[in-house]
């Protein structure tokens, strides 16, 4: 999605920048308190989630931006970008999860599975920017 | 599909953008649609055929 033209866009934008500031916040102040050992037991693990919620608001931003977006060629747009980025992160991490389980490979934390899917949204955008150039659209 | 949309607008002088603010729609969904690259949907068809005040077979019809 590149300049956010409608209210709907716009919304999604504020909603990400607020999740990708919490993520910051609650992320510095994990690995400082928890981290650090200054945290323990109950609270700690409360103070671990905080960086992980705020990463699934972004999840939910874009969850709201597809039942928000009133025109319906853009949310055609979304969907498909939406639908190669689950496609690429699931099987990227299928394929990882049995080269790690072979010990072919080193293990990877669970939490890239959410940067595998900020790429593949990136990949959508690439997919749905050749599509137009070649025609395919709405079929 | 095919459809005259591109026509019907030129017949009234309207740029895309225009056509897409009185669709309420985005000026990228009705370059999309008169390049043949995004059908639209039912209620949107019947939009654009009221708007124009011709019946959508006037419109659109098939390959």
């Amino acid at each position: 999605m590149g300049y956010p033209r409608n209210p709907a866009q716009r919304r999604y934008v504020l909603r990400v920048a607020v999740a990708m500031a919490a993520y910051i916040v609650t992320l510095a102040a994990a690995i400082r308190l928890v981290g650090g050992g200054a945290v323990t037991g109950p609270p700690a693990y409360l103070l671990a989630l905080l960086p992980g919620l705020s990463v699934a608001g972004v999840f939910w931003a874009v969850a709201r931006l597809l039942v928000e977006e009133q025109d319906e060629y853009l949310r055609m747009l979304l969907v498909r970008q939406v639908l190669v980025a689950s496609g690429f992160t699931l099987t990227v991490a299928t394929i990882w999860g049995f080269f790690e389980n072979l010990r072919l490979v080193a293990h990877v934390d669970a939490f890239y599975i959410a940067v595998l899917f900020f790429f593949g949204l990136g990949l959508g955008s690439c997919y749905n920017w050749l599509a137009l150039r070649g025609g395919g659209e709405g079929r | 599909m095919r459809n005259r949309l591109k026509v019907l607008r030129a017949e009234r002088d309207w740029s895309q953008s225009d056509l897409a603010d009185r669709l309420d729609v985005s000026r990228q969904s009705v370059n999309a649609i008169e390049t043949g690259r995004y059908d639209p949907s039912l209620p949107l068809a019947f939009k654009i055929a009221e708007l124009f005040g011709l019946p959508i077979e006037e419109i659109f019809s098939k390959d």
